[in-house]
């Protein structure tokens, strides 16, 4: 009986200390030192949020460069988050592959036996993956350039331009985000320098 | 000792192991080995199997041949057990029958005497014993003096003094009085001697099961638990894959998983010790206790008996200033003349070779008289033609020297010094007021006792010897001897404080002792070894008996107890280690036919499933008897270093456990495939 | 490939680098002596025992701290299970979920309890603010500190003599909270919203997107009744039963989206957000790996950049590898502690280089469909990448945590069959808080059991004899979570109940269920998370698993202790196996390995291995 009730007691000191202090302690050190990444890195125009500078979106016009595809029931919608699950030797999931490889050739004008950057064409794990590869922006850069009627090298410096690179040359893989990539890219066509969020500058 | 070892492959006791192993099929008596039992239970099923298959059609012959290899797998696991208890009881039995043919006779309370069979003796009867009486039980002698002819237990033919009083009283039941008449007390029931403790020790059946033992029983029981979860689950997992998997396979290999090598083998290995242990002479009252005796780091030893040979040996005169050295040899002579101690008879010994005379001439004079030694002169010597001549410890003998008027000359104390710095015992020799010199005896080093010693620090055992001797002669004798350490001038009863003082310490202590004041302390003692000769007292307290009363047997009790737990690791790294081989004969085996990818596991090449899958079961059945040999011997064991002898061990059944079975299977293979057994 | 090495080379050294002094650390805040933090600290230490009645001085036998051990979690889990029964009804719920349902709370309970964090819902569809806050995180708090005080018993045995009392579980746990979890909890979360991870109890954002056009097929996976969403990767996806078909977007072969002519334009997008770092923070240092999101570290607000990606996945190792340094200080034998890290690390770097060259051999099917060299990408996230991606999976199925940075359901078979491997032996490769040191003495006292008998003595660990009572202990704790996880992945396999919840057919799916059950049992908490883990059937036999996986190490070790602590201790000599030697690691390793191999080899074979051949001759289910 003596162990119940300190077992009560425990938990609760343990739950106000750990379940409440604590989460509180942390954001308030976040909001004081890390304010804008605390609330999700959001990228506004305006008052309008835009989105997170770090998470995916739903890119399907030809006009912009696509990202990955996404597993979540609404594409990228961030509501919610997870792969597809599917085993590498599931047919219905290679057979879908087969198709999209179809699909980016088609869409981007490449030869029907070109190969097609793997990311482009296999679900991320959130769902919600901002970035893409190198090689899957390259192989857009025909069609966005295009579709928007500019010229493909003017395309083509922009996305060398977002690509980050790996911390301390090992730390991650080389990489584009989409949604910043696609930003730069409204901002040249409309010819507005419409400044980006605070921030954001290119990394 | 030759005639007390059975042979290994009588032809007597192959038929009665043989009808052993049958008998030992019944569940009640199979139950103790549970890893036999399973397999037992599972060959049942496979039989019901077969027998059905017989009469509504299936598989018959494959099911029949996997059944058939599946009772034999337990057989020659009974057959083990059955041989080893077999060959303990075929020693211990020849002891026996001197024993129930003998008649004792007894004394009745009006002291006169009865004859009666020695098996309906009891506790604590008196009974007498004359010239070429077997002795009928164990006892004490209580009155009397005889020779005794211990050959019949000991093996030894030199009858030796057995007598009441001191720390020679007790008489084993099967030894035979040669002459002499003695009245002896008998100290236990027939069916509680030590016979009788020995021959339950290699009982499979009253065979209790020692610490270790049951210790490894609980891993290869969560082994077989494991092993049939294992398998039973594999039903399903393959059904999902749409592989159907017959029961009588499943069964197969199970049997071939769980650990039936050590399982089967297992009794025997710890009856074969006791076999052993009955072949050197020795008899442990527990089986706990031999292997305790694995785990000994300090010995205590007696520096008597044990270390040196017991006797000091007269080996220089040192003789004191102004007096010749022939004076001095004549005097400790004619002082030792009527000695009839070892020191006293090796002073006769060397002094004759020294004045290089030979045979008995010497002889005192009628009106010589001796002085015997007595604990409180502390001296002894001889009286002739009014000179006092007396040997004796230098300060007994000083105060001689001056009640006779005269004093010890330095020189003489000198040479006492001298004498204890190097280990020896002086003795002053002295003719009336006169101290003529110094007799050096020394302490004689047992044959072989540094090697033994030497080996016993190889086992991480510290020894340590226990002395009465001054620190100076005990320092000495333990850096000739290479002991380790050593405890000079000790009281009997200090013993015990010490072994309490090393225990306390996490030390596990053993000790050999005779004499009654021995008990306390071999009761305390984790080993405690009796011997055979010594007294009731200190038999009672020990739990293992010497029949030959020989204290470095204390080294072949611990390498036996070694043994026997090596033999049990390594049979077990052996048995769990042949697995991997049997699920690569008998999962591809399983799975080819339905997914030939998995060709890539067959790595042995076996010809077909049916013959991948008796390869394994016979392998794992014949490994059995094939490993009794090792299993009664005990794996080879030398003196060496802990990881020296793990690496060994390691090595051979390890890895050798991994390779071995691939080379087996594929060879059963082979012939099964040859003779087309299936 | 050569900077995944330097990367694997620099994480373990950074690791080891780490690890040894916070070992010591942990020894003198266990055995009581100041540290630098105490000055702080300990007033609040005096504070709180002096607010739960406890008796800092106060010496509890084995039974009396299993005992308390035991009520604390039966407080802790009813406590859990019914704040989860009544969230509706509570506050911090800004998206106003109701209660959740019966079966998913009772295994979550347990889940959360038992430090396995396994989750059969998604964390931002189902938990309100307060449930994750006040529930969860208390439990990865409370969790995590339970596993290392009960590792201590068993540490303090070796060196005590003839004692029945093991030490005071209140103090021990309450020690490992203050000293350990919560000042490295703060830092972590600090250093993680720096990174990006989100720390607010706002509620979620609503943003319009870029692009109002809509969705397309390309970015599109066509969604059918068979294949819900909501797929938990720490944790099996939850099911709906009857789920719509999503919208008709359906697949179509071959065509091609015509420029704005897309379905239902989509132009808000919900970015769900909460305070995430603070528990992201003790999620990976506790091993409990449960995510604030349903992705869980794959997610941008979990693990925004490699470089969190990197001091996350340092987080999860840490404490786990300090513990063998902590056991080594504690027995005043520091090479001991070397002994069992250097076999915890070679298990986990053989294991770590074949998972890496089975991820890293691609999907040969992929590669015939036009993908380069069929780089496995599905599942991952490109800032991570083959290498960071696979090093993960070790490091979460090694230490017993659970959390992932890609799916490894979508992962290489053989990749798979290493993850599995690492949980089915018990999490005993670092494995999880304390835990995965208990796991790995009972191997070591399996091992020094066999070598002792070989070298002919009674086997003694530490001057410790080991007995009949401590091998029944070590065997239970050993063989009772395999036991468990194969009977119940045995059953699932054969009712239509069990499989109905898979995800992907073949030997794939037995993968998923032997995943799912060896997670359980394990304590880790990963997932094949194609799995529908969210019925009744897995709930309760995941349940009941996870407590057999819990309770049947935990109780032996604490056996062990209370024997342990009552022996004498026997000087070493020569004849004695030095355990603190690399005969002993390798012995150990060994062990560990034909156990586990002979144990999941059928198994093993079935699933993951036989998908791999099947695969490479191109055969697909």
């Amino acid at each position: 009986m003596k162990e119940l009730v300190r077992s009560l007691l425990v938990l609760i000191a343990m739950s106000l200390l750990t379940g409440a202090l604590y989460p509180l302690v942390v954001t308030g050190l976040a909001k004081a030192g890390f304010p804008r990444q605390a609330q999700g890195s959001l990228l506004m125009t305006g008052d309008t949020i835009i989105g997170s500078a770090i998470v995916g979106q739903n890119f399907s016009s030809l006009r912009y460069f696509r990202g990955r595809p996404s597993a979540i029931e609404k594409s990228y919608d961030a509501g919610n988050s997870g792969g597809s699950n599917f085993g590498p030797s599931n047919a219905k999931f290679l057979e879908e592959v087969g198709g999209r490889v179809e699909t980016v050739r088609k869409d981007n004008g490449l030869e029907r036996t070109a190969s097609v950057p793997a990311d482009l064409v296999l679900a991320s794990a959130s769902g919600l993956d901002p970035h893409i590869s190198v090689e899957a922006a390259t192989i857009q850069v025909k069609r966005v350039a295009k579709a928007r009627g500019v010229p493909e090298p003017d395309v083509q410096v922009l996305v060398e331009r977002f690509i980050e690179m790996p911390l301390f040359g090992f730390l991650g893989e080389k990489r584009i985000n989409v949604l910043r990539l696609n930003l730069a890219l409204d901002n040249i066509a409309s010819q507005v320098n419409q400044s980006l969020t605070k921030g954001d500058e290119k990394r | 000792m030759e005639k007390t070892t059975a042979k290994f492959w009588q032809s007597a006791l192959i038929k009665t192991s043989i009808k052993g192993s049958f008998l030992r099929l019944d569940p009640r008596l199979l139950w103790h080995n549970p890893v036999m039992f399973v397999v037992e239970m599972v060959s049942i099923i496979t039989t019901v199997i077969s027998v059905s298959n017989l009469i509504y059609g299936g598989p018959f012959l494959f099911n029949a041949h996997i059944t058939v290899w599946l009772w034999f797998t337990v057989l020659f696991a009974n057959f083990a057990e059955a041989l080893a208890e077999g060959r303990g009881k075929a020693q211990a039995e020849t002891l026996r029958r001197a024993q129930s043919e003998a008649y004792a006779k007894r004394l009745t309370p009006d002291g006169r005497t009865e004859t009666i069979p020695a098996l309906s003796l009891r506790k604590d009867d008196m009974i007498v014993v004359d010239d070429n009486d077997p002795i009928p039980g164990d006892g004490e002698i209580t009155e009397g003096v005889a020779l005794v002819d211990e050959s019949a237990v000991t093996g030894e033919s030199a009858p030796v003094i057995r007598e009441a009083k001191g720390d020679r009283t007790g008489v084993t039941g099967g030894t035979r009085v040669l002459s002499g008449h003695i009245v002896v007390r008998i100290t236990a029931n027939p069916g509680e001697t030590f016979l009788d403790h020995m021959i339950s020790m290699v009982e499979s059946a009253k065979r209790q099961k020692t610490p270790n033992e049951r210790a490894l029983e609980i891993l290869l029981v969560g082994l077989t638990v494991l092993f049939i979860v294992v398998v039973g689950t594999l039903a399903p997992f393959a059904a999902y894959a749409s592989v159907k998997i017959t029961l009588p396979v499943l069964i197969a290999l199970l049997v071939c998983l769980i650990p039936t090598t050590i399982g089967g083998l297992l009794p025997a290995i710890g009856i074969a010790g006791m076999d052993r242990l009955i072949q050197r002479n020795v008899i442990a009252l527990s089986g706990r206790a031999v292997e305790a005796a694995g785990d000994v780091n300090i010995v205590l030893l007696d520096k008597t008996g044990t270390i040196t040979l017991g006797n000091r040996m007269a080996t220089d005169f040192f003789a004191a200033s102004g007096v010749k050295d022939e004076e001095l040899i004549r005097a400790a002579l004619l002082a030792s003349l009527a000695d009839e101690t070892p020191e006293g008879r090796s002073i006769v010994a060397l002094a004759k070779s020294r004045l290089d005379i030979h045979g008995r001439d010497i002889k005192p004079s009628s009106e010589a008289r001796f002085v015997p030694f007595t604990p409180e002169l502390r001296m002894s010597g001889i009286s002739l033609d009014g000179r006092e001549i007396r040997k004796g410890a230098s300060d007994a003998v000083a105060k001689f020297v001056k009640e006779s008027g005269g004093i010890m000359h330095e020189s003489v104390s000198m040479a006492v010094d001298r004498v204890g710095r190097e280990g020896g015992t002086p003795l002053v020799v002295a003719d009336s007021g006169r101290a003529l010199g110094v007799v050096y005896l020394k302490d004689v080093l047992k044959e072989g006792i540094k090697e033994r010693l030497n080996q016993l620090r190889l086992l991480g055992i510290r020894s340590i010897m226990i002395t009465g001797d001054n620190p100076l002669t005990a320092a000495a004798i333990a850096a000739e001897a290479g002991i380790d350490d050593f405890v000079a001038q000790a009281r009997p009863e200090e013993k015990l404080k010490l072994i309490r003082k090393y225990q306390a310490e996490g030390n596990l202590v053993a000790m050999i002792g005779d004499g009654t004041n021995d008990a306390p302390a071999l009761a305390q003692a984790d080993v405690a070894v009796a011997m055979n000769a010594g007294t009731q007292a200190s038999r009672e307290a020990a739990n293992m008996v010497d029949l030959d009363s020989n204290p470095t047997k204390l080294l072949d009790i611990v390498e036996i107890g070694k043994q026997i737990l090596m033999t049990r690791g390594a049979l077990t790294t052996f048995s769990v280690a042949n697995d991997v081989a049997k699920y690569f004969a008998i999962i591809p085996a399983i799975f080819v036919p339905f997914f030939p990818v998995l060709g890539i596991l067959n790595i042995m090449r076996l010809a077909t499933p049916q013959s991948a899958i008796l390869s394994a079961i016979i392998f794992n059945a014949i490994i059995i008897p094939l490993l009794i040999p090792l299993s009664l011997k005990g794996i080879k064991y030398r003196p060496m270093t802990a990881m020296a002898l793990l690496g060994r061990n390691l090595v051979i059944y390890g890895i050798g456990g991994l390779i071995l079975p691939f080379i087996g299977i594929k060879l059963i293979d082979l012939a099964i495939v040859f003779f087309r057994f299936s | 490939m050569a900077s995944n090495i330097l990367y694997f080379i620099v994480f373990l050294g950074i690791l080891v680098a780490l690890a040894v002094p916070l070992g010591s650390y942990m020894a003198s805040v266990f055995t009581g002596k100041r540290t630098f933090l105490s000055f702080i600290i300990r007033p609040l230490e005096s504070g709180f025992y002096w607010i739960c009645r406890v008796d800092e001085s106060e010496e509890m036998s084995w039974k009396q701290y299993s005992l308390a051990f035991l009520l604390f979690n039966a407080v802790g889990f009813m406590v859990l299970f019914l704040l989860q029964i009544v969230q509706g009804r509570l506050p911090l719920n800004p998206m106003g979920f109701g209660a959740v349902r019966w079966d998913t709370a009772l295994n979550t309970a347990i889940s959360f309890v038992t430090n396995t964090n396994w989750q059969a819902y998604g964390g931002e569809t189902t938990m309100s603010y307060f449930t994750q806050m006040a529930g969860l995180t208390v439990q990865n708090f409370v969790s995590a500190a339970v596993g290392i005080a009960v590792a201590l018993p068993l540490i303090r045995a070796f060196t005590s003599k003839l004692r029945n009392t093991i030490g005071n579980f209140w103090v021990d746990m309450t020690r490992s909270v203050l000293y350990v979890l919560l000042p490295l909890s703060i830092i972590l979360a600090v250093l993680l919203v720096s990174q990006g991870v989100v720390q607010t109890f706002n509620p979620y954002v609503k943003a319009q997107t870029l692009d109002s056009h809509g969705q397309t097929p390309v970015n599109r996976i066509a969604q059918s009744a068979e294949r819900p969403n909501e797929y938990s990767p720490h944790g099996g996806r939850e099911g709906k039963a009857g789920y719509p078909l999503a919208g008709g977007a359906l697949f179509a072969e071959g065509a091609t989206p015509i420029r704005g002519q897309a379905q239902a334009p989509v132009t808000e997008q919900v970015i769900a957000v909460g305070p995430a770092a603070s528990q992201i923070a003790i999620k990976q240092l506790g091993s409990n790996g449960g995510g604030f999101f349903n992705a869980n570290s794959a997610h941008p607000f979990e693990n925004p950049t490699p470089l969190s990606n990197f001091l996350e996945m340092l987080a999860i190792l840490l404490i786990p590898a300090a513990l063998p340094f902590t056991f080594g200080v504690m027995v005043n034998n520091r090479r001991q502690g070397w002994a069992i890290f250097a076999a915890m690390m070679i298990l986990f770097l053989v294991g770590l280089g074949a998972a890496f060259w089975a991820e890293w051999q691609g999907n040969p099917i992929l590669a015939q469909s036009g993908l380069g060299n069929g780089t496995n990408m599905e599942g991952k996230e490109i800032r991570f990448g083959i290498g960071s991606s696979v090093l993960w999976g070790q490091v979460t199925t090694a230490v017993a945590n659970g959390s992932v940075n890609a799916m490894h359901d979508s992962m290489m078979p053989l990749t798979g069959l290493v993850f599995m491997f690492n949980m089915a032996i018990g999490e005993v490769i670092f494995g999880g808080v304390g835990v995965g040191l208990i796991g790995m003495i009972m191997y070591a006292i399996l091992t020094i059991f066999l070598a002792g008998l070989m070298i002919g003595r009674t086997p003694e660990f530490l001057g410790k004899k080991l007995e009949a009572r401590e091998m029944i202990m070590a065997v239970i704790a050993v063989i009772a979570p395999a036991i468990a996880s194969l009977i119940f992945s045995g059953i699932a396999v054969a009712i239509p109940t069990g499989l109905s919840s898979l995800n992907n057919p073949g030997p794939h799916g037995l993968s998923e269920i032997l995943y799912a059950f060896f997670s359980y049992a394990g304590n880790n908490g990963s997932a094949f998370a194609g799995l529908n883990a969210n019925t009744v059937f897995y709930n309760l036999t995941g349940g009941f698993v996870m407590l057999v996986g819990r309770f049947l190490t935990i109780l032996p070790a604490l056996a062990i202790a209370g024997s342990l602590a009552m022996k004498k201790s026997v000087p070493s000599s020569s004849a004695t196996f030095p355990t603190a030697s690399p005969l002993f690691t390798v012995l150990l390793i060994g062990v560990v390995l034909i156990v586990g191999a002979l144990t999941f080899f059928p198994a093993l074979i079935l699933g993951p291995f036989l998908e791999h051949l099947l695969l490479c001759s191109g055969r697909t289910f």
